[in-house]
């Protein structure tokens, strides 16, 4: 058989072939939904149910959703207002809806959650990858445990303890943004902790030793030695625990549904899929969830990609 | 250690002793959360599986009362509605097997096609990771507004090849005439694999990747030089490479799956038979507002995790520390 037709050759082409339609496939999948939920989100409702399969919103569409920043300038209140804070998806959800108040709540929960992060982690998982101590492995071996402990099933017990704490010392802890702070705590540290666990170890020992010798206390060490050389993974945990804080959901359902003002943003979207809401507005309400996670995905992402995959397995 | 001779000890305490006690105190406050918050409600989970609590007595009932433990809310809830909890469970696992295979797979067939440099792969990388970053809540909201009946792009798409004007995620079973017998497809519960298993390929995706670009060069140019075509490569080089790396993100992926609540919560609510352990859960708490029974559901499955994990533990990761 000639060269040229060669199996090597035909698997090749077919190779390529194979790969472009796969590629196309794949960006197809990944980006056509979140491309869908920009189109709608800029639609009205009413053009929407007419004209399902437009894939373009028209320029009166754009006029429509920013109409309110005229109308309302210069202070809200008025008739015109009101009506074109009403048609705009994006200024109703805002505005009309609540969702100002999810994104500040949101933004105080992920913030404290990844502060607090990494306040425990960053000295405990030093303590385990380095200090020498009774229980060590047992604790190394009980994160690995508890990453994995469903959430529905914690969250029970956790409910009724809420409920009678407030019962018994008057502290509301159902509907209180630390409460639920708290509880994304002990989901996030494990996590935390088994990600630097697994990078702390690369450190080179000799740079703390000599530290040490030169009459540095082990935590100066930490915090001159350690942290500076982990930013790449203290970075990777940041992110990763912002986005777990910030796109939790079955918590802020459990513990923070009666009480509208301390919504979370999932809660408050999940609350928008009813009936008398239009889905555009669902749609606005995805965007504004998801467009700070695609920006910060995009600005981090090498350190994301990093933390995703230290998470769970080594080797 | 080295140190140890560099450092006076105080008071007779050995360095040993004063190390140990600086490492408790760096460990003890992420520690106590974690006890607190999962270890003892984990437990105590246990206790309110034997006490048959409502919820409408939970704030005045005597929690500390175990003089009436009972099995009954097992019993309950495994003969309630008629055997509807072996209906749940076997509903878990298929769509637990079937997301985490489709995942897989599909992460397994997107890194192949990235492995290799091409003009704009890191923007094709980036974009195959937006179904795992975003939150679960707006994706699920697109699928379920591109999968509506009236409106949605899908539906109305399928309908100009066409398939049926249905409504994806509520319809039960679609009866489907295949060489002249008649099959039920259960067409919600494949729509919701099928969404996890778009949501989660990202992650097997990144696992599945990294291990692929750690394989060594020269064992591809060795396969090369005695002939081996691409897919032979791929076959008897890259595939038996990766097997350390898919068992493992097989039984993450499993047990992750397996206790997921909010992903079909969101797209239909466990209707038209997707209702899985956790809806179920979440179901005996809140619209039976029974917590004892709830909770037993909760023991059962976290009986089952604890067993998947274990075998992880025992069997994936022996050569840890």
């Amino acid at each position: 058989m000639p060269a040229r037709w060669s199996r090597e050759r035909i698997e090749r082409a077919l190779g390529i072939v194979f790969k472009v339609f796969s590629i196309l496939f794949f960006l197809l999948i990944t980006a056509f939904p979140f491309y869908w939920m920009f189109n709608l989100s800029f639609r009205p409702f009413g053009d929407v149910l007419m004209n399902p399969l437009r894939a373009l919103p028209r320029p009166e569409d754009f006029a429509h959703v920013i109409a309110p920043i005229a109308a309302c300038w210069g202070g809200g209140g008025t008739e015109a207002c009101q009506a074109a804070v009403r048609n705009s998806s994006y200024a109703a959800v805002l505005l009309d809806y609540g969702f100002l108040t999810y994104i500040r709540n949101s933004v105080i929960v992920s913030g404290l959650t990844v502060t607090l992060t990494l306040l425990l982690a960053i000295p405990a998982a030093y303590a385990v990858t380095r200090l020498d101590f009774r229980g060590r492995n047992a604790m190394s071996w009980g994160i690995l445990l508890i990453y994995m402990f469903p959430a529905i099933v914690l969250g029970i017990p956790l409910f009724v303890f809420f409920v009678r704490i407030q019962q018994a010392l008057g502290i509301q802890l159902r509907g209180n943004l630390y409460g639920v702070t708290v509880i994304y705590l002990a989901s996030t540290l494990p996590v935390a902790l088994y990600m630097l666990r697994s990078y702390f170890p690369t450190i080179p020992r000799d740079l703390e030793e000599a530290a040490l010798i030169d009459g540095c206390t082990r935590l100066e060490v930490i915090w001159r030695i350690t942290i500076p050389l982990a930013i790449p993974a203290i970075a990777s945990v940041a992110l990763y625990t912002f986005m777990i804080a910030w796109n939790e959901f079955l918590y802020a359902l459990l513990f923070l549904v009666e009480t509208q003002p301390s919504w979370t943003l999932p809660l408050g979207l999940q609350q928008l899929d009813s009936q008398e809401v239009p889905r555009t507005f669902l749609m606005a309400g995805s965007v504004i969830i998801t467009v700070p996670i695609i920006v910060i995905f995009f600005f981090f992402e090498r350190f994301l990609t990093r933390g995703l995959t230290a998470g769970a397995v080594k080797g | 250690m080295k140190i140890q001779t560099s450092t006076i000890p105080r008071r007779g305490q050995s360095l040993k002793a004063r190390e140990a006690r600086l490492a408790y105190s760096l460990v003890v406050p992420t520690l106590v959360i974690v006890l607190l918050i999962v270890v003892f409600p984990m437990f105590w989970n246990i206790i309110l599986s034997l006490q048959p609590i409502r919820l409408q007595n939970l704030p005045t009932i005597n929690l500390l009362d175990f003089s009436n433990l009972s099995l009954n809310n097992y019993v309950r809830a495994i003969s309630a509605r008629g055997g509807h909890f072996w209906d749940v469970m076997r509903v878990t696992f298929v769509y637990t097997i079937g997301s985490t295979i489709l995942a897989i797979v599909m992460g397994l067939w997107a890194a192949l096609i990235v492995r290799d440099a091409f003009p704009g792969r890191n923007i094709v990388r980036g974009f195959l990771l937006f179904p795992y970053i975003a939150p679960v809540v707006s994706v699920a909201f697109i699928w379920k507004l591109m999968l509506d009946k009236n409106i949605g792009v899908i539906t109305l798409l399928g309908e100009k090849i066409g398939l049926p004007p249905i409504s994806y995620l509520t319809t039960r079973e679609l009866p489907l005439h295949l060489f002249g017998l008649e099959v039920n497809i259960p067409l919600a519960l494949i729509t919701v694999i099928l969404f996890e298993g778009w949501r989660y390929f990202p992650f097997a995706f990144l696992f599945l990747l990294a291990r692929m670009q750690a394989i060594p060069e020269d064992l591809y140019e060795a396969a090369a030089v005695d002939g081996a075509t691409p897919l032979q490569r791929l076959w008897y080089i890259t595939l038996p490479q990766l097997r350390a790396v898919a068992g493992t993100l097989f039984l993450l992926r499993f047990i992750w799956t397996f206790n997921k609540f909010d992903d079909i919560f969101l797209l239909n609510g466990g209707a038209a038979g997707t209702e899985v352990l956790p809806i179920q859960i979440y179901d005996w708490l809140f619209s039976r507002r029974n917590v004892g029974v709830s909770s037993a559901v909760a023991v059962i499955m976290a009986l089952i995790l604890g067993i998947l994990v274990f075998a992880y533990l025992r069997w994936f990761l022996p050569e840890e520390e």
